[in-house]
């Protein structure tokens, strides 16, 4: 299956190609059911479908608590209680280089994917610590923020709005943190457990967190701090 | 050390706690000292505690649903005695002491009665009729059910170590903010319902992908049985819904713990906040939970008519209208916020047009039995009382679904009788209709019809007779949740309110009688055949109670009603298909992991509840460090040799033959 001249990206590319269910490019319309899908009535999907299926499922529901965190924000945007607003409290250069490092890390998880889809252990290590590296850059990153606000005396205990403005951010840094801790722990499994079956799952559902963060991301950077510096 | 935790917290100057903890205490001792005598400890632990076998979850799952059933109903009970004796007067539960009964009584019986036993029946039923061998996620299966129970224990330990919360069974700031209630009750709510709630939002992840990505060969959409589509909308609306309350309990904690302004009412914060956040999780919650009861009866009724469903695709179509619209009429549980005549209109008419869907149910089961050759067992009266009981409770559900009219009866008695009259008469109804039509599938015998019908009757009655009367006190203006009653003109609704208690525990106890009786008979009521009631699903093809792998061969499905069509055949053709080559089979190993998440997860509750940090902090640790360890064992799946998978199937095929063998003895004679 493998082909070690590809690069890993380029690797990633062909095995879409080769990909029988052609997942995620199937298009619409009527086509007859791919066997090993879960599709229409031919018999359960196979277990890496199984797997990456019920964890979309999951992350939906994790897009739903951020959801209600989203909205609280939209209602207490307002209410400042006679506080800073949230355009006194942004700092848009860091929050430029926080975009820039979890955007990076995203890539680098996707490269580190097409990595461990050819099975090249050294690059999947590699590409998944740099990811690491730019997903705890960026949690420094947005400590220093918190901290410098705390200092000025800018806490959540002050308004409504800096309540829904550190519920929704720290939400998100916490979910980067345990996808940090996440990191660590497959990087040890790959490690000692090598490429296996249920290795390879668990390497794609971290991929799927990863980036859904990142979506997430998007919408706090455009929601909160876009909006904010906005005329 | 103990952050808030000391002597104090023990209820020792409160007689009423303090006998219910010695009482409950000592039997649960008694409990652990017979299995340790008997020497049960290691079956307990090899076959249920670290079970990943989705029937033995579905039955754990029941088994705790049933017990917080009876620790809600003596909720109710008290409740109900005390309004009668406190009228004019103080009744004998002191005010503080009132309010968290009733508390208690609504959370207990949504979240860690009803929710479970929902969940035992999903999580038992699903796989054996889509004819697969288990749920997408086994393991996960474990850990979700026993987060469940973590959080059932927390509820309770309330009741010995310090108190729960008197804020209603929805914890309304900004009476559930520190500044109103400073003490550890509202902390156990929270700790224990976000436990749970996590726990639920695993196993709905869980039977989502079972059902839309694990159907046997032949299993298409169209032809799953109707309990499936509810349990798929279930816990499609589980996994849309839970994680509001995830959040909203979250924020209602960072406020009490830290301090900040979510739902307070100062520094901007915003009450109605939390009231909107919340009934966007509850109002579906109701659904969560009456479709799979509805599920149930969808089942019953083809079976104990003899006939197929009526409008099989309008009855996937309603579920799924009932599904979508349940997000959308939330706000009909407080119209009277002052939202404006717009906004109320709005979720006025969407909570009226849920009654279309539920309609067309109502008249496919009445069209089911229309022409039917309807047999009146246990099961089948549990549904009748159900039809003519929900009825009642939809209609007073479509007049509260009118703002003007929801304005004088909002938070009255006639509310409290409208939502037990759909709670009980649909959920409550639907969970003993299905246990006594899957208890021989489940346990291998049936139960005893005679109690059954006594039980089921009793309730009936007792129902009718304990709620009309609270109808009436509603339109007559009295409030829910009074602990002192001034108006003496109330006294007989009361009075015979509490009449209808009365029965209603004859019937609790007519119920434990028949599971006494049918376990002392079981070996009269034996149901050797697999298929007691003339089934026509899926897991009634297989023996009872089930092999632990369901299905020998994974059945080959080619039409609706699988089994029904295996069924006609080995009549019409008099003999069995021709055995299957059988092959060994996988199938996951037991884990420890869900007991041992739970039970740290508990100690880091109880830490929570309590502020002792280091506590906290260690058991989150201890959490991580077995899900580190579980991750990285490497045997995931043990092999059921093909000759120990024959043995097991020749069996049931046996028991088959012979039955075909009786019915053409019986049509020769005839």
């Amino acid at each position: 299956m493998t082909n070690p001249d590809f690069p890993a990206s380029l690797e990633a590319f062909r095995r879409r190609e080769e990909d029988p269910h052609k997942l995620g490019h199937r298009g619409h319309g009527s086509r007859p059911p791919s066997p090993g899908a879960g599709h229409g009535d031919t018999g359960p999907a196979r277990k890496r479908i199984i797997v990456g299926y019920g964890f979309w499922i999951f992350l939906l529901s994790d897009i739903i608590l951020f959801a209600c965190f989203f909205a609280t924000f939209a209602v207490l945007r307002g209410a400042t209680a006679g506080g800073p607003a949230i355009s006194q409290i942004v700092d848009t250069n860091r929050v430029a280089w926080e975009t820039a490092c979890l955007l990076l890390s995203s890539y680098t998880c996707g490269l580190s994917f097409a990595a461990t889809n050819a099975k090249n252990k050294l690059w999947t290590q590699i590409l998944l610590l740099l990811t690491g590296l730019l997903g705890l850059a960026f949690v420094v990153l947005e400590l220093q923020e918190f901290i410098d606000l705390a200092q000025r005396g800018i806490t959540p205990q002050r308004s409504a709005m800096l309540t829904a403005f550190f519920g929704l951010v720290g939400l998100h840094g916490v979910h980067v943190t345990i996808g940090g801790l996440w990191l660590a722990t497959m990087m040890a499994q790959v490690q000692f457990k090598g490429f296996r079956h249920e290795m390879m799952h668990r390497l794609m559902c971290f991929n799927l967190y990863w980036h859904a963060l990142d979506i997430v991301w998007i919408g706090i950077f455009t929601i909160v701090y876009l909006l904010a510096v906005s005329p | 050390m103990f952050g808030k935790l000391d002597w104090s917290a023990i209820p020792l100057s409160q007689p009423i706690p303090l006998i219910t903890s010695i009482v409950v205490l000592g039997s649960m001792l008694g409990v652990l000292v017979l299995v340790t005598v008997k020497g049960w400890w290691p079956y307990l632990w090899r076959e249920w505690i670290t079970s990943v076998d989705h029937k033995r979850i579905g039955v754990m799952y029941g088994l705790l649903g049933m017990l917080m059933l009876i620790r809600g109903f003596a909720d109710a009970i008290m409740m109900r005695t005390h309004q009668a004796m406190a009228i004019g007067g103080g009744g004998y539960l002191p005010p503080e002491h009132y309010n968290q009964i009733f508390s208690a009584h609504g959370t207990i019986m949504i979240l860690f009665g009803a929710m479970p036993l929902v969940l035992a029946f999903m999580n038992y039923l699903v796989p054996l009729q889509l004819g697969v061998r288990d749920v997408a996620f086994p393991t996960f299966n474990s850990v979700g059910f026993w987060l469940t129970a973590s959080g059932a224990l927390l509820v309770n330990v309330s009741l010995f170590i310090g108190e729960f919360a008197r804020t209603g069974w929805l914890p309304y700031p900004p009476l559930s903010e520190t500044t109103y209630s400073p003490g550890v009750g509202v902390d156990y709510y929270l700790w224990a319902v976000q436990i749970s709630g996590v726990g639920t939002l695993i196993t709905g992840v869980n039977i989502v992908t079972t059902i839309l990505k694990m159907r046997c060969p032949g299993m298409s959409y169209l032809r799953m049985p109707i309990f499936c589509w509810t349990a798929l909308a279930s816990c499609l609306l589980i996994v849309a819904a839970f994680p509001i309350l995830t959040a909203t309990l979250a924020m209602l904690t960072l406020d009490r713990y830290l301090d900040w302004h979510y739902f307070t009412n100062t520094a901007g914060g915003n009450p109605m906040m939390f009231v909107n956040l919340v009934w966007a999780w509850g109002h579906p919650e109701v659904y969560i939970l009456v479709l799979p009861a509805f599920g149930i009866f969808s089942e019953i009724f083809p079976t104990f008519s003899g006939k197929p469903l009526f409008g099989y695709r309008s009855m996937v179509a309603a579920t799924l209208f009932i599904c979508i619209v349940s997000m959308l009429v939330w706000l009909h549980h407080f119209f009277t916020m002052g939202a404006g005549a717009a906004v109320n209109t709005f979720f006025g008419i969407s909570s009226s047009i849920i009654a279309v869907g539920t309609g067309v149910k109502i008249y496919n089961w009445i069209f089911t039995m229309y022409g039917g050759r309807v047999r009146f067992e246990v099961p089948m009266l549990w549904s009748m009382g159900f039809i003519f009981t929900f009825i009642i409770g939809g209609l007073t559900g479509v007049l509260l679904a009118i703002p003007p009219a929801d304005f004088l009866t909002h938070n009255s008695m006639f509310l409290v009788a409208h939502f037990h009259n759909v709670i009980v008469g649909a959920v409550v109804f639907g969970v003993f209709a299905g246990l006594e039509f899957w208890f021989p599938k489940v346990f291998g015998f049936r139960l005893h019809a005679g109690w059954g019908k006594a039980a089921f009757w009793l309730a009936f009655v007792g129902f009718w007779v304990t709620f009309t009367p609270l109808y009436v006190l509603g339109l007559q203006g009295m409030t829910r949740r009074l602990q002192h009653v001034n108006v003496p003109d109330w006294a007989p609704g009361l009075y015979i309110s509490v009449i209808g208690v009365a029965i209603i525990a004859l019937g609790v106890i007519a119920q434990i009688a028949q599971l006494v009786v049918s376990i002392r008979d079981r070996d009269k009521l034996r149901d050797v055949t697999g298929d007691p009631w003339d089934g026509r699903s899926l897991e009634w093809a297989t023996a009872s109670p089930p092999p632990f792998f369901n299905f020998a061969v994974m059945p080959n499905v080619e039409g609706e009603e699988a089994y029904w069509g295996i069924k006609r055949r080995a009549l019409e053709t008099q003999q069995l298909d021709p055995e299957p080559h059988y092959a060994p089979i996988e199938m996951p190993i037991n884990s420890a992991v869900g007991i041992y998440t739970a039970f740290f997860t508990s100690v880091f509750g109880f830490a929570m509840i309590w502020h002792i940090w280091w506590v906290a902090i260690a058991s989150l640790v201890a959490a991580f460090a077995g899900f580190v360890v579980f991750a990285w064992r490497d045997v995931h799946e043990h092999e059921v040799p093909a000759e120990e998978v024959a043995r097991i199937d020749r069996a049931r095929r046996a028991t088959r033959s012979a039955l075909l063998a009786r019915l053409q003895h019986e049509e020769a004679a005839s």
